[in-house]
């Protein structure tokens, strides 16, 4: 297994370097200097209430929001600073999972997951349609591959989204509220498969959420973001944030107001 | 990431050996790079069986499974055993997911036959019939309601409608509608010149724009416009649930949405023709002056003179009617619309054609109509 180390362009630097981030829109500023380091193959998760600016700081992060000042680093390469060139070639090794899916209406489940492929590779239909098929088999969908988005349920658009997300075999990837709008089983499902693309892969993973039991159950280190102070307020493991953090903000959020470790 | 094109390339190197071959795979297998196929190494030898080894391989992805499922498939096919016993356990079960998936999947069969197709296409036309009277129907009721309850209708809404389709088109309207009488103006002109008839161009202008071109341009610029945007709205909030959160509250979407746009198309679309018939007389008027030399006086006192009042109320009436198909098209295919963004698409190009055809097939009927009336 040894022999399989990842071997990537600057072996030491970390997945992600965040720092001075400056996140808004238009005139309005709604994080402030934000910095922050994703050690390779962790599970990272951004929480915070409700309105903190936690998927504004995903957005700026895998640019579809350009930040008002700061950096970003992947793979110890810059990003944010980077031209339009350089950033596009980034970009094939993200892969991101939005709130809905996201997936594209006219496409088949296979034709989505193929979309990616068919644009940064050099494989054949059939092999495009062989690998299309594996993802969706990884996440559960073996069998709907010609099935369109509007005929299969909101979980079940998540997890096709996910396998789009993994068409190619990316090194970090993003959530944003992977557990929204699901039932507790099906959550805790995509935080198993979250767990076991780590395993098998080594993805770093980012995730955007307010889900205590996912936070609590796959997270390998935390930071919280908070409205008023537009910024991180708290860094670590999550246990060992609401046992010891002395601010008040922290213990409400992670202990739901009661002082104690939920028994999740 | 910028140095991508320094790093090691995937290879491939084949040994053959007393046991049969070993092929040996190393460097970085990248799905989004060069992928190397197992069809170049197979040239035309059959070892006795083949070990695959992977030990040099410094990181993989699904590039490097395509390659060992088609040395698989190959192996089957020539009857060539395949041994991945070194493998990583991890390659083996990815491998493995693989196979399967290409084993069971079978594609979805959507195809139909042609009994079943008609049967299917009579079904969906009598839903859509049924759709189209019911949603008539409830448009009848709920302007009862506003006729009994007045106070009760969102007039708000409607003015803001009536501001987007009425006002907000005036720009466009004037444009096609004093090009439209320009271009009648012409090629009567070029006609009735022969004759020495010019200032019947006057006569013919005036009576076809007031009768028939005013109305009928107005309506389908409102039905490329505003038809097509009621539908792309309807459509949307029903894609929201919007329109599910108004029925759970009790609350009648035709009442809430559609009426008052109806409303406001309906007093709108006289308005407009209105409007649109004194700029196409101004278009036939510019002509005559330009082409014919026929001074705006004489021009105006002719229109006068072959215009009486029930000619501009049948293309008022008209005017009306065209309003409110073009309304009720625009909402109903809203309402239609599934779910999705291509439904929405859908939904205000079908708006748009429904809205023209009506408007045609009501003009003939009111053709035929006023001719026996002898309006």
């Amino acid at each position: 297994m040894s022999a399989l180390k990842r071997n990537p362009p600057h072996p030491s630097a970390p997945a992600i370097e965040v720092s001075g981030l400056v996140c808004g829109y238009g005139e309005q500023t709604i994080l402030r200097e934000v910095s922050f380091n994703v050690a390779r193959g962790e599970i990272f998760f951004i929480v915070g209430g409700s309105g903190c600016g936690k998927s504004t700081l995903l957005r700026h992060l895998v640019g579809l929001n350009s930040p008002m000042g700061g950096s970003v680093r992947f793979l110890g390469a810059p990003f944010s600073e980077a031209d339009a060139e350089t950033r596009r070639a980034q970009l094939r090794h993200f892969g991101m999972l939005f709130q809905g899916g996201a997936l594209w209406s006219s496409l088949t489940l296979r034709q989505n997951v193929a979309l990616p492929l068919e644009e940064y590779t050099s494989l054949t239909r059939r092999e495009i349609e062989e690998l299309s098929a594996l993802k969706l088999g990884q996440v559960g969908l073996g069998g709907y591959e010609d099935y369109y988005p509007a005929e299969i349920s909101g979980g079940m658009k998540k997890r096709a989204g996910l396998a789009r997300a993994l068409a190619l075999d990316p090194e970090i990837l993003f959530f944003d509220e992977p557990s929204a709008g699901l039932d507790p089983v099906t959550s805790r499902k995509l935080d198993e498969l979250i767990v076991e693309i780590r395993a098998m892969f080594g993805t770093t993973i980012v995730v955007v959420s307010h889900e205590l039991a996912s936070i609590y159950d796959i997270a390998d280190r935390v930071i919280m973001l908070e409205k008023q102070a537009q910024g991180i307020i708290a860094e670590g493991a999550p246990r060992v944030l609401a046992t010891t953090s002395e601010d008040p903000r922290v213990q409400e959020f992670l202990t739901r107001g009661t002082g104690k470790v939920p028994i999740l | 990431m910028s140095d991508h094109a320094v790093q090691p390339q995937a290879r491939v190197t084949v040994q053959s050996g007393a046991e049969g071959c070993t092929v040996i795979l190393a460097g970085v297998w990248r799905i989004t790079a060069a992928v190397p196929r197992w069809a170049a190494y197979a040239n035309g030898e059959k070892p006795t069986r083949l070990k695959i080894e992977m030990t040099a391989v410094e990181r993989w992805d699904s590039s490097l499974l395509l390659f060992l499922f088609e040395v698989q498939q190959w192996g089957r096919a020539h009857g060539v055993p395949c041994d991945f016993d070194v493998v990583p356990a991890k390659v083996r079960t990815l491998l493995g997911q693989l196979v399967a998936s290409h084993e069971t999947s079978v594609p979805l069969d959507r195809s139909e036959n042609f009994l079943t197709s008609v049967g299917l296409a009579t079904q969906d036309a009598w839903k859509k019939a049924r759709e189209i009277i019911a949603f008539v129907g409830e448009c009848v009721i709920s302007a009862w309601r506003l006729v009994r309850l007045p106070h009760k209708f969102r007039w708000r809404d409607c003015v803001d409608e009536m501001q987007q389709c009425g006002a907000m088109a005036l720009p466009i309207v004037s444009l096609i509608s004093f090009l439209v009488g320009l271009i009648m103006a012409y090629q009567a002109a070029v006609q009735l010149r022969q004759f020495g008839a010019d200032i019947y161009v006057a006569d013919l202008v005036g009576l076809s724009v007031v009768r028939e071109m005013g109305p009928m341009m107005a309506a389908i610029v409102l039905a490329g416009r505003t038809g097509a945007a009621f539908a792309a709205t309807l459509g949307n909030m029903k894609a929201n649930e919007e329109i599910d959160a108004l029925t759970a509250l009790g609350i009648s979407p035709v009442d809430f949405l559609v009426l008052p746009r109806i409303v406001a198309l309906g007093l709108m679309m006289p308005l407009l023709a209105l409007y649109a018939n004194c700029v196409g007389i101004l278009g036939g008027m510019i002509v005559a002056l330009g082409v014919l030399q026929i001074p705006p006086a004489a021009y105006w006192i002719e229109t006068q003179s072959i215009i009486d009042l029930s000619d501009v109320n049948t293309g008022l009436f008209k005017a009306l009617t065209f309003g409110l198909l073009i309304g009720l098209a625009g909402c109903l295919r809203g309402l239609q619309a599934d779910r999705s963004a291509a439904g929405v698409g859908r939904a205000a190009t079908s708006a748009v054609v429904t809205a023209i055809l009506l408007i045609i097939v009501s003009d003939a009927f009111f053709a035929v109509a006023f001719n026996i009336l002898g309006l």
